[in-house]
């Protein structure tokens, strides 16, 4: 472990979310580290999607704030986090089926002919298409052809063309929620292989996912949410899958759990 | 759209071997069919009234049939960019009335010249437009409903505007001219050959693009069958429209905003936005675009193309009246937009539905008026086209749904 406290590229402190009558995040505190993968893991509305949603200015925080590299910063819209380098694979996808692959891979962000006014500068299909058949390859994502529309494509195929979306773009930090949950095992691979490339390339990753074995593949630490709140976290490298299970099913720690900080895997903690 | 007919690399797929049908799609350049099966029910409808009355095809009728889809199918360009975001507009027909009848009162009551009465005329179906998509973005009511209110509430400024006159005759050169325009033969064939090349040339540098950046390109012969069915049905249309009185203005018009507006929805960041809230406004809004500015704009766009139409119409017939916009106007818009293959549900069509939807609704209306048809039966064959046309849709929509899995 690092002596010297570095500073998160991304951090949430004290992140409160509210629908109605049911708190989705209450208190919640955050971080991930340049170059550092977190798992972040719960039972079904555990409030992990809200919590990724949050920082993607999907939905705004009740209380809370957020800091980039230690700055604090207001997110008002999914623009502010696509201009901090922040992308997000989401659990629903949110691809347009009746647009091609290379318009989802593009969406927002289509490429232009530089040289004429933006007002009527046409699309720049070849550029755009190009680079799509790049992605799409060095993430061996299997697609008849980039312009396929993305409604005829098979769930895997979508979640494929979905995770290059958030990946293509030189970001600082990706969000990944559930990003094999309709991957075969050559595809799942694929993704946690990426995981580690993104890793190593010094970004950094946080993976939703119900599947532990993945979660302790590719991440450095586990954070652990449990009915909007954070239960619990633990390093990878020396916490075992029973210590994880019963975090989230809340069988050990029971309702002592409030803080953020410590909890009982004390040999695991990180920072 | 880029379509891929030689596929270099990206050959995954084991699929079936091609069919006929495949062959026949591979010529067209695009996966699906597109508008062919409509031309074929209009070359069908056009046999039917044919044998049934031989003025039919005549020249002068098929001229005159042009002119009538022109004022509609405008109307109907805005409609299709409206279905395209998944909305619909109630208020078109109402709102070509009232723009109509403004034109009028200024340019006829109170002097105005033809260009300025014009120009306000169309100023106020934008502003009509803007207000409509900004209350229905602003209070999040379904556009149904707020254009319902809009239909309503712009025939009674329309009624409002005329006041006790009822009816206003047009005699202003500029405002009567706009449909009443017809260019010598040779601006027929020049403009029809000019277009032709244009079309013909953008195809091939495309397919020189895709070429040198190793992309799969459209082949030899899609591109010559291509040109040829252009080709042919531009020298056909000129030639008949040379044969009555020549090619007329607000058919440039017409067809010179369908290729401005296909531009623009295909080619455009704009038009890109248009189809991905169509398609699924979350998934773009997440995408950061900015989804009720582009609702806004593609209302008030919808309306002043209503209000084109309205002037395109006025200028036709010479006058504006208070059941001018009324009536069938806006079913036939809708109709020609769904009737074209632009789906109901967003996300789905092209500009291009505009034309063909119009001339398929014209067609059968005018051939019905031919027939001297009482209006009775009228009502009840275009309702049943409709009917068809959005059976189409639905159906359509459900298999692409079932592919999708
Ligand atoms: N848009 C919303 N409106 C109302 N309630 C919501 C909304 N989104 C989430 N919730 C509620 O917030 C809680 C947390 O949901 P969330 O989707 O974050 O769970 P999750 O941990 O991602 O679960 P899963 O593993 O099933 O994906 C749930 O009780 C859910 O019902
Ligand atoms: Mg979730």
């Amino acid at each position: 472990m690092e002596a010297s406290p570095r500073t998160p590229i991304l951090e949430l402190k004290g992140i409160s979310k509210r629908f109605g009558a049911v708190q989705a995040l209450k208190d919640v505190n955050f971080e991930v580290f340049t170059g550092e993968v977190v798992g972040l893991v719960g039972d079904n509305g555990a409030g992990k999607s809200t919590l990724i949603k949050c920082i993607s200015g999907i939905y705004p925080i009740d209380a809370g704030e957020i800091f980039f590299e230690g700055k604090p910063v207001t997110i008002t819209g999914p623009k502010d986090v696509g201009r901090l380098g922040i992308e997000t694979v989401y659990q629903d996808l949110a691809l347009c089926d009746n647009l091609d692959v290379v318009a989802n891979l593009y969406l927002g962000r289509e490429a232009i002919n530089q040289n004429v006014h933006p007002l009527v500068s046409p699309l720049n299909e070849v550029k755009m298409e190009k680079r799509a058949i790049e992605v799409l390859k060095t993430l061996s994502v299997k697609l008849p052809s980039p312009r396929r529309v993305v409604a005829s494509l098979s769930g895997g195929q979508r979640q494929s063309v979905a995770v290059a979306r958030a990946v293509m773009w030189n970001s600082r930090v990706v969000l990944l929620d559930e990003p094999t949950a309709a991957l075969g095992v050559a595809q799942s691979r694929m993704v946690l292989d990426l995981i580690l490339q993104l890793k190593k390339q010094g970004l950094g990753v946080v993976v939703i996912s119900h599947n532990l074995a993945d979660i302790f593949e590719v991440v450095d630490r586990i954070i652990v949410l449990r009915l909007g709140r954070r239960v619990g976290t633990f390093m990878a490298g020396s916490t075992s899958r029973e210590q994880i299970v019963s975090a989230i099913t809340g069988a050990e720690f029971g309702e002592v759990e409030e803080n953020n900080t410590a909890n009982g895997s004390e040999g695991g903690m990180a920072g | 759209m880029s379509t891929i007919v030689e596929k270099p690399h990206l050959k995954e797929e084991p699929e079936r071997p091609p069919t006929r049908l495949d062959a026949l799609r591979s010529l067209l350049g695009q996966s699906d069919l597109g508008v062919l099966p409509i031309l074929l029910g209009l070359v069908v409808i056009w046999g039917i009234f044919q044998l049934a009355n031989p003025h039919f095809l005549s020249a002068r009728n098929l001229t005159n049939l042009l002119l009538q889809a022109a004022s509609t199918g405008t109307i109907s360009i805005g409609l299709v960019l409206i279905l395209l975001l998944g909305e619909i507009d109630l208020s078109v027909g109402a709102v070509s009335g009232l723009c109509g009848s403004i034109v009028a009162v200024l340019n006829v009551n109170n002097g105005v010249s033809g260009p300025i009465a014009v120009l306000a005329g169309l100023l106020a179906g934008l502003a009509i437009g803007l207000f409509q998509g900004m209350w229905i973005t602003r209070f999040r009511i379904p556009s149904f409903i707020v254009t319902l209110a809009g239909l309503l509430g712009w025939q009674g400024t329309q009624l409002l505007v005329l006041g006790e006159t009822g009816t206003i005759n047009l005699r202003d050169p500029f405002v009567v001219g706009i449909a009443n325009t017809f260019f010598p033969q040779l601006i027929g064939w020049l403009v029809g050959i000019i277009f032709v090349v244009i079309v013909i040339v953008s195809m091939l540098l495309e397919r020189r693009q895709r070429m040198a950046a190793e992309l799969p390109y459209r082949s030899r012969q899609a591109i010559i069958f291509r040109s040829a069915l252009i080709a042919a049905a531009m020298i056909g249309s000129i030639a008949v429209l040379n044969a009555d009185r020549g090619l007329p203005l607000a058919v440039i018009i017409f067809v010179g905003l369908i290729v401005l507006f296909d531009l623009i929805t295909r080619r455009t960041i704009f038009g890109r936005h248009i189809y991905a809230v169509g398609g699924d406004p979350e998934a773009a809004r997440r995408a950061s675009i900015n989804v009720n500015g582009i609702r806004v704009a593609v209302f008030g766009l919808g309306s002043m193309l209503a209000a084109l139409g309205g002037i395109l119409g006025e200028s036709r017939l010479f006058a504006v009246n208070q059941s001018s916009g009324g009536s069938d106007t806006l079913l036939n818009a809708i109709a020609a937009a769904v009737i074209g293959g632009t789906s109901l549900f967003g996300g789905f069509g092209s500009v291009w539905s505009a034309l063909v939807g119009a001339l398929v609704i014209f067609s059968i209306s005018n051939g019905m008026d031919l027939l001297a048809l009482p209006s009775d039966i009228k009502f009840i064959i275009t309702g049943g086209v409709l009917l068809v046309a959005v059976t189409i849709d639905a159906i359509s929509r459900r298999m692409r749904e079932v592919r999708g899995r």
